[in-house]
């Protein structure tokens, strides 16, 4: 098991290497803009120093493999992902700030999402072949195809159409306020679960009848056991394991979904940062968010994959 | 012998003409006659194209052409799904907005299908290091969310459709390149493949000649439902006010921006863009799997 996690951990190296290239040659393609912007905004301090100066400030006067070499090394020794080029705040703590919040919204989408297609799902595959099972069958696809933002931007307005309600929209903490965070998170988070649902659904009902055609499912029927304990306790326990690996996959998914959640339901997430870092042309804080995203999913995979070993006995990490 | 019986005995022996079939044909009858509802989600998928492409004609006014007079008007029989705020007939802006689908829909897909091809064929083929230190790249290419990518690059190169297009092009290509890969790999291992290097056929020669022809079934399926996935994506961008910029109508600009704050007063403008994006995705996505059970029974229920 150590060993495993230590491989898995030196081939996450090159791919982490590949992410910061990709992210920060993305962001520096044209490092003029930022200076352009600045000067054009009026900015008292920037007007003062002139592009020069401006552009030494911000160190885009080195060629781009020491810049690339200065931030890496910044993060890696300080955990320094430079400062934002507006407020002049550090970009990590911003990245601190918000992380929680999207973590949070993730979560919940995710138990959502597992809420509706894994009842479902089993279902569907115990009655197969069943109207429900082609209704939820139909249900799955559809929903890969509804838009969220499309559902988002209905709720927010029939709702209070018909019935005079809105989801409140003035975000609190968690720590200062559970119940009304809860109540503002709940909205997005099921919206985004229903999108998250649909492939879930449809593994887990695949996985379910592979399962129930096995010999010791038979044996378990033949013994006499209720179809409650042989599809709750016997089945469903096997099917779930590649469910979980689903789960992995899907996280690139739900972090692009909660960006647009985040915007209708003015959550100030990750999301959001990036969308105000955007329109402001903040690079340090877009590369920020960008990796910290990439490196979130690759963590998720990670934590994935170890956890076969916990839902799965059979599986040995070699 | 009768002279009845001869000329009997003579239809039967004669081979009857057999005309060539067109494989096309054939196959749309196979459709229709397995996949009833992947047919009519092709029907549906042609319709959307054609809408598109003849959007000129079919629009019954311009896209953007303001008529205070009928501002925010509901459905009627002068307008199918009524008018917004500057009173823009939504049935043309709707169909204004297929074009731009299709336009940037095709184009991304088609340059996704083709990034994917090249990198996946030669990827999967060469083999060895190459394909180690592609795949690492893919690995971490893919480890960051389409719509991530997508805004951080339109940040820098700014909005518009030729942005648009190529970045989805290549992110949703690179991404693909691992599907093609697959098909290439257990490809490479045919003894006809074999039997071609043993005859001294260039590199170049096996790919274009053994290759690609037999991984043809997996290009069309990814580009039919990398259609409906580029669709989704730009529209989703345009929501955010990073897409093509107003007053062209995307369907998804049409939800956001000015149409968004009027949607209480006329909640018609959220229905007819979300409906067409809806209805086009799934069309998409359904004609899509039916291709692949069709072309490719091997890549069932991967996505």
């Amino acid at each position: 098991m150590q060993a495993y996690i230590i491989r898995r951990l030196l081939a996450l190296i090159p791919t982490l290497f590949f992410a910061s290239v990709i992210v920060f040659v993305t962001v520096r393609m044209i490092p003029g803009d930022v200076i352009d912007l600045m000067l054009s905004q009026n900015d008292i301090a920037a007007a003062k120093m002139g592009r020069e100066q401006l552009e030494k400030a911000l160190g885009f006067d080195t060629p781009m493999w020491i810049q690339y070499g200065k931030w890496v090394g910044g993060i890696l020794l300080h955990g320094d992902f430079g400062r934002s080029l507006w407020q002049n705040t550090p970009v990590g703590e911003q990245l601190l700030a918000r992380l929680p919040i999207t973590f949070e919204l993730g979560l919940m989408a995710l138990f959502f999402g597992l809420l509706i297609a894994i009842p479902i799902g089993v279902y569907s595959a115990v009655r197969q072949d069943s109207g429900s099972d082609y209704a939820a069958r139909s249900f799955s696809i559809l929903m890969l195809a509804v838009p969220s933002f499309w559902i988002g931007t209905m709720v927010m307005v029939f709702p209070s159409i018909w019935w005079g309600w809105s989801p409140p929209m003035r975000f609190v903490s968690f720590t200062a306020d559970p119940l009304g965070n809860l109540s503002q998170m709940i909205t997005p988070a099921i919206i985004l679960g229903f999108g998250l649902s649909a492939l879930t659904m449809r593994l887990t009902r695949t996985m379910m009848l592979e399962v129930l055609r096995q010999d010791f499912i038979r044996t378990a029927w033949a013994k006499g056991l209720g179809e409650e304990l042989v599809v709750m306790r016997h089945a469903l326990r096997n099917a779930l394991i590649p469910v979980v690996t689903l789960i992995g996959l899907q996280a690139p998914l739900l972090i692009g979904g909660a960006v647009i959640m985040e915007q209708i339901f003015v959550i100030p997430g990750m999301g959001l940062l990036l969308l105000d870092a955007v329109s402001q042309r903040d690079y340090p804080i877009i590369t920020g968010v960008f990796l910290i995203v990439g490196v979130a999913v690759m963590a998720i995979n990670l934590v994935v994959d170890l956890s076969y070993g916990l839902l799965d006995p059979k599986v040995r990490y070699r | 012998m009768a002279p009845s019986d001869l000329s009997l005995a003579d239809t039967s022996l004669a081979v009857p003409p057999r005309r060539p079939r067109n494989p096309v044909l054939l196959f749309i009858g196979r459709l229709f006659r397995e996949k009833p509802l992947g047919a009519v989600c092709a029907v549906i998928f042609v319709l959307f194209l054609l809408c598109g492409i003849f959007a000129d004609l079919l629009a019954p006014y311009g896209y953007n052409q303001i008529s205070p007079l009928n501002r925010l008007k509901p459905p009627s029989m002068k307008w199918p799904f009524g008018t917004d705020n500057l009173g823009r007939d939504m049935l043309s802006r709707c169909l204004y907005g297929a074009q731009l689908s299709v336009i940037i829909g095709f184009c991304a897909a088609g340059i996704a299908t083709f990034i994917s091809v090249v990198l996946g064929i030669v990827s999967g083929y060469l083999g060895g290091k190459f394909d180690l230190i592609v795949q690492r790249f893919v690995d971490a290419w893919m480890s960051f969310p389409d719509l991530i990518i997508l805004i951080v690059v339109v940040s820098v190169v700014g909005p518009g459709m030729i942005q648009i297009i190529c970045t989805l092009g290549l992110l949703l290509g690179i991404a693909g390149s691992r599907i093609i890969r697959g098909a290439v790999v257990s490809v490479r291992e045919n003894m006809y493949v074999h039997a071609a290097q043993s005859t001294g056929a260039s590199t170049f020669r096996v790919l274009w000649r053994h290759i690609l022809p037999n991984v043809m079934a997996p290009v069309i399926v990814l580009f039919t439902t990398r259609v409906g996935t580029v669709i989704l994506a730009e529209s989703g961008l345009s929501f955010l006010g990073l897409g093509v910029p107003p007053p062209a109508p995307t369907w998804g600009g049409l939800l956001s921006g000015s149409g968004r704050t009027y949607m209480l007063q006329g909640p018609w403008l959220a229905l007819a863009p979300g409906l067409c994006l809806t209805v086009v995705v799934y069309a998409t996505n359904m004609f899509g799997d039916a291709l692949r059970d069709l072309l490719d029974p091997r890549m069932r229920g991967s996505r």
